[in-house]
């Protein structure tokens, strides 16, 4: 039988269903898009961001949250040489934990700092928005060093 | 009610470095199974339990453990389970299967194809969906965030990381500490050599493995302990889940002659070092570990089996055996393996 001959059919893999991320992981998504981070309080008071569905120490459901700032202290950063696609910087970047002003936790994502000198655990660094927000982590461009 | 005493009677694998193309996953198992079971001494047919650990994401196509039976043989029928996650902790799942005291024996394997896509962006995959994945931080990235804040915390150098490479996988410390990075502070040597492999253990409980080994490599205690997921909500510098499942699988109990641990990164080595509690006197990986060989899924078997076969061939009395899961050792599972009775 010829090549031609055989039969085809389109195969899409895909879920074709969409899914409710749920009133916390919903609520810190939809203040993203607002350009506003909020955190969850465990009962011990401590401000997890992202926020948790659960306190991590009791496993009681979250009720309350708190907005925290958007700067923050770098707790530790790693430096990505090679960005790889997907990532949100296509030139070299810091990897980094960033402790927002009023959290406890510390959240991850991308520093566009130019170079690994500009660096240091313990340095300040503040949100970079993108230009059109939808809801996302992704919503957060980048952070960048707070003193240029 | 103190457990049913369960031992590891046999051991196999095949770790292929730097990948093994030519042949699928049921080529690799096949003659692994084949040598784990003959060398148990238990007909294949009266083995009481199956369990497997393999990771869809990696053969890239759902339910692909199911194809991985034709290495096994399913018929006539056979009592079968899978986890998604490195087969050590199948392992646990037949150890807990066994407690029930119905069914003496049981095979645990694990296959994976590591090398057969970009191990940094599967693993990203492993993240939280909502606030991780998106950004796709690979491995290496948030192992080296780990690794700063361990040097940020002052005890150890990069050239402590250098050394934990040049023990486990040839070289001279001095000389790679001078290599560029890769993601800093991390260096290629720091991480594992992604490899395929497979692997297969056998246990025997009670007077069966005394009957069928010689030396069986008894299981004293296990645990399984799981952090946070997030990595900013934990100390990284610290394995808490690793010292709480050492302690009750009672590690420090007695002297430890020989650890085989599951650290994916070299700086990794010294954080399970540490919350284990293991001096220098206690050998480490002889084998070379995961940073020999990582076949993903595998190589925390592979940490049971080559622990075990230290004891089933006398060279150890007593050892540890250790595999992780999770972004920067997120989960841990800690046995102790004895000679003793």
């Amino acid at each position: 039988m010829a090549a031609t001959d055989a039969l085809t059919a389109p195969y899409v893999l895909e879920y074709t269903y969409r899914r409710s991320v749920g009133p916390v992981l919903g609520r810190f998504l939809t203040g993203l898009r607002a350009g506003r981070i909020e955190g969850s309080r465990s009962a011990a008071g401590k401000v997890q961001v992202p926020p948790s569905e659960h306190d991590p120490d009791t496993g009681a459901p979250t009720t309350e949250f708190v907005e925290v700032g958007l700067a923050g202290v770098v707790t530790t950063w790693s430096w990505a040489t090679a960005p790889r696609p997907g990532q949100p910087l296509a030139q070299p970047f810091a990897w980094a934990l960033i402790k927002l002003d009023g959290a406890d936790s510390a959240l991850l994502h991308a520093v566009d700092a130019g170079a690994p000198e500009k660096m240091k655990t313990g340095m300040r660094v503040k949100v970079r928005w993108q230009a059109e927000r939808t809801g996302a982590i992704t919503d957060i461009a980048c952070f960048e060093p707070e003193a240029p | 009610m103190s457990p049913r005493e369960i031992a590891i009677v046999s051991y196999a694998s095949l770790l292929a470095v730097p990948g093994e193309p030519q042949r699928d996953e049921v080529e690799l198992l096949l003659p692994v199974v084949t040598e784990a079971v003959a060398r148990s001494g238990i007909p294949k047919r009266e083995l009481g339990f199956t369990v497997s650990g393999s990771c869809d994401y990696l053969g890239g196509r759902p339910f692909s453990f199911v194809m991985a039976l034709d290495a096994i043989g399913a018929w006539p029928p056979i009592a079968e389970s899978h986890v998604e996650m490195d087969g050590a902790f199948a392992l646990y799942e037949a150890w807990v299967r066994l407690q029930c005291g119905d069914v003496d024996s049981a095979l645990v394997y694990a296959f994976g194809r590591s090398t057969q896509g970009d191990l940094g962006r599967v693993l990203a995959q492993q993240l939280d969906p909502y606030t991780l994945s998106p950004l796709w931080p690979d491995d290496t990235a948030l192992a080296a965030l780990q690794a700063r804040a361990l040097l940020d915390r002052g005890r150890v150098s990069e050239r402590d990381f250098a050394a934990v490479a040049a023990r486990t996988r040839g070289g001279d410390a001095d000389e790679l500490v001078q290599r560029p990075y890769t993601v800093a502070p991390l260096r290629a040597h720091d991480r594992g050599t992604v490899a395929d492999g497979a692997a297969a253990v056998v246990l025997a409980a009670g007077d069966l493995a005394r009957k069928v080994c010689k030396r069986p490599a008894w299981i004293r205690g296990i645990d399984h302990r799981i952090e946070q997921h997030q990595l900013g909500q934990r100390d990284l510098t610290r394995s808490v889940s690793t010292a709480l499942a050492g302690e009750r699988a009672g590690v420090g109990k007695g002297p430890v002659d020989v650890a085989e641990l599951y650290a994916p990164y070299t700086h990794q080595e010294l954080i399970l070092r540490e919350a284990l509690g293991l001096g220098e006197g206690v050998e480490v990986n002889p084998s070379g570990g995961a940073l020999a060989a990582h076949p993903l899924m595998v190589a925390g078997l592979s940490r049971f089996g080559e622990a075990a076969e230290r004891i089933i061939d006398g060279s150890a009395n007593r050892a540890v055996a250790h595999a992780t899961s999770g972004p920067c050792l997120q989960q841990n599972l800690v046995a102790v393996l004895e000679a003793a009775p």
